[in-house]
């Protein structure tokens, strides 16, 4: 294959510019390739995350012609032979090095979210639950926190409400412990008051730019919002949980479905 | 533009992407005026919604009827009988008005309406990695907009339209709508009218709210007896259709606006309705 030239972004938090290398590539490579190529030929001091280049170890988001991918699924032959590539590191989070970002924010959110706690084993001593139970809470274990979705996410991209919103990947988290057969904590309260279920907008650009294919809005967001909505919107159910006196705890909603 | 750390500019629209990412907000965003525009019009039209059979799902329910409007349905139809007298003179006496505030209510708070129009309308992103509108405290959904949690009260009222619209559908199978002692038949309107029922059911019973409250809901689908719940099958079934919920959307809306045209075509003498009773 030809000679294809690369527009990668290098600098630090102080500043930066791009910069355009030309490679000559092989069949079948992928960004990820032609940037290791860079690194051998042009930059040995190019910094880019990486660890698997199959998919699975979420290190490699960047933004390549302005989508949010992992660049080491994202094959050179899918852009128009002329088209130039431009490489950018993900926006959201603070860049340490061209394109490698601290995207330990991330980890703090989690800590904010109640662990996993299960309830009384049955009577012999085992858990049980049925593979038909856990299937919504496998798809959103397929993560690989590769933190796209949170880059691409507008309330943390554009309008910087880091302070209000933990972001699609986490909310999908607090989503697989509450909808857990096995678990009885509840955390319906803080996913509105402090995780911020209310600031998502529902614009699906998490589930648009997700390498698993998660489906984070209608699976995750959205009954993580119709939970919500039970607690606090519904006047109906309100007035039931006040009459029958019961509602407060998870467990007695769940006895009803 | 302001270029900043990461070659990023953190101006209103501006983006990294090469590809025509403003296609999909102008086309949804234009196409959803058009609807708009239409409906609008055909509201204050107060005639010709009734041909034959055939009761434009605009204007249905019927609660009071205008009998010296053109192409009015015959007085039977009324649920509450003769147009109100009380009626302001510069309004058109237009049943569609008591009505269409409720689809309208369900598509305004459906979630996939909310994802079009706040990236169309409201430029909250206008596209995935395209800045959004600036805004100084960004609030999403928990303030202005917390009205969008009454949906699932939307849902009921969109659910008895569908019972509604189902038994127009059934009515228009008999001359003159007349279920009891119209002479059976079938026409293009008919089933014009039965795929708008089918088209409305597939958007309203994919509902997200509707998911959540038929077993969604739930943490467990066979908790206690280890059986399958009722409500897991259901939720299945739910899900099966809100996984196209867009699509189902876009289809049954521009049905729903086509019905309307068909039938007013057919009342204004325009079309011929093919059916067995002519
Ligand atoms: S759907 Fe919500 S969480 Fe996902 S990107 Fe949009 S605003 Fe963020
Ligand atoms: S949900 Fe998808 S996009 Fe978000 S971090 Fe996990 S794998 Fe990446
Ligand atoms: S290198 Fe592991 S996901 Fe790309
Ligand atoms: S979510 Fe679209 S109709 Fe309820």
């Amino acid at each position: 294959m030809a000679e294809r030239t690369f527009r990668v972004w290098r600098g630090d938090a102080e500043g930066g510019e791009f910069k355009d290398y030309a490679v000559e590539l092989d069949r079948g490579m992928v960004v990820l390739d032609a940037l290791h190529l860079i690194q051998a030929q042009h930059a040995g001091d190019l910094a880019v995350r990486w660890n698997c280049k199959a998919g699975k170890c979420g290190s490699c988001s960047m933004e390549i012609n302005g989508r949010p991918r992992l660049s080491c699924m994202t094959r050179i032959n899918e852009f128009g032979s002329d088209e130039l590539i431009t490489v950018r590191p993900i926006k959201t989070f603070p860049v340490l090095k061209d394109l490698v970002t601290d995207v330990s924010w991330n980890y703090d959110q989690n800590k904010r979210i109640k662990p996993f706690k299960p309830k009384k084993k049955d009577a012999d001593g085992n858990y049980r639950m049925m593979q038909r139970d856990v299937e919504r809470v496998q798809e959103f274990r397929k993560c690989i926190e590769c933190y796209l979705c949170q880059n691409v996410c507008h309330v943390l991209r554009d309008q910087d409400r880091k302070d209000a919103f933990v972001g699609p990947r986490f909310m999908i988290r607090v989503a697989s412990l509450e909808m857990h057969p096995l678990d009885v904590e509840d955390r319906v309260p803080e996913t509105r008051d402090e995780l911020g279920s209310g600031m998502c907008n529902i614009t699906r650009c998490c589930t648009d730019v997700c390498p698993e294919h998660i489906q984070i809005t209608d699976n995750g967001i959205i009954p993580m919002k119709e939970r919500v909505v039970d607690r606090y919107y519904d006047p109906l159910l309100w007035l039931l949980r006040k009459i029958t006196g019961s509602g407060k705890k998870k467990a007695s909603i769940d006895s009803e479905s | 533009m302001a270029q900043e750390i990461g070659g990023h500019s953190t101006s209103f629209a501006s983006t990294g992407r090469v590809d025509r990412w403003w296609v999909e907000p102008l086309v949804t965003g234009a196409g959803f005026l058009c609807f708009v525009l239409y409906t609008t019009w055909a509201m204050f039209q107060a005639s010709h919604y009734w041909s034959e059979a055939y009761l434009s799902p605009l204007y249905s329910p019927l609660f009071y009827i205008d009998q010296t409007a053109q192409g009015a349905a015959p007085l039977a139809h009324a649920w509450f009988g003769e147009w109100p007298r009380w009626w302001p003179a510069w309004l058109p006496p237009s049943p569609a008005i008591f009505i269409l505030a409720g689809p309208l209510a369900f598509r305004m708070t459906c979630y996939y309406y909310r994802k079009f129009y706040y990236r169309s309308y409201f430029a909250t992103p206008p596209a995935c990695a395209v800045t959004s509108y600036p805004q100084k405290k960004y609030k999403g959904e928990s303030a202005l907009f917390l009205f969008q949690n009454i949906h699932r009260y939307t849902l009921y009222i969109a659910i008895g339209y569908i019972v509604i619209l189902s038994y127009d559908a059934v009515m228009s199978f008999f001359k003159n709508g007349d279920i009891m002692h119209g002479e059976f038949g079938i026409g293009v309107g008919s089933l014009v009218l039965c795929v708008n029922v089918v088209l409305l059911s597939g958007y309203t019973f994919g509902c997200h709210a509707f998911r959540h409250l038929v077993g969604g809901r739930g943490d467990c689908f066979s908790c206690s007896a280890g059986k399958e719940h009722l409500g897991h099958k259901a939720w299945k079934q739910v899900s099966l259709l809100n996984a196209r919920h867009m699509s189902w959307a876009w289809v049954s809306m521009i049905w729903v606006g086509f019905t309307d045209f068909y039938v007013r075509m057919v009342s204004m003498g325009v079309f011929t309705d093919y059916n067995t009773w002519d």
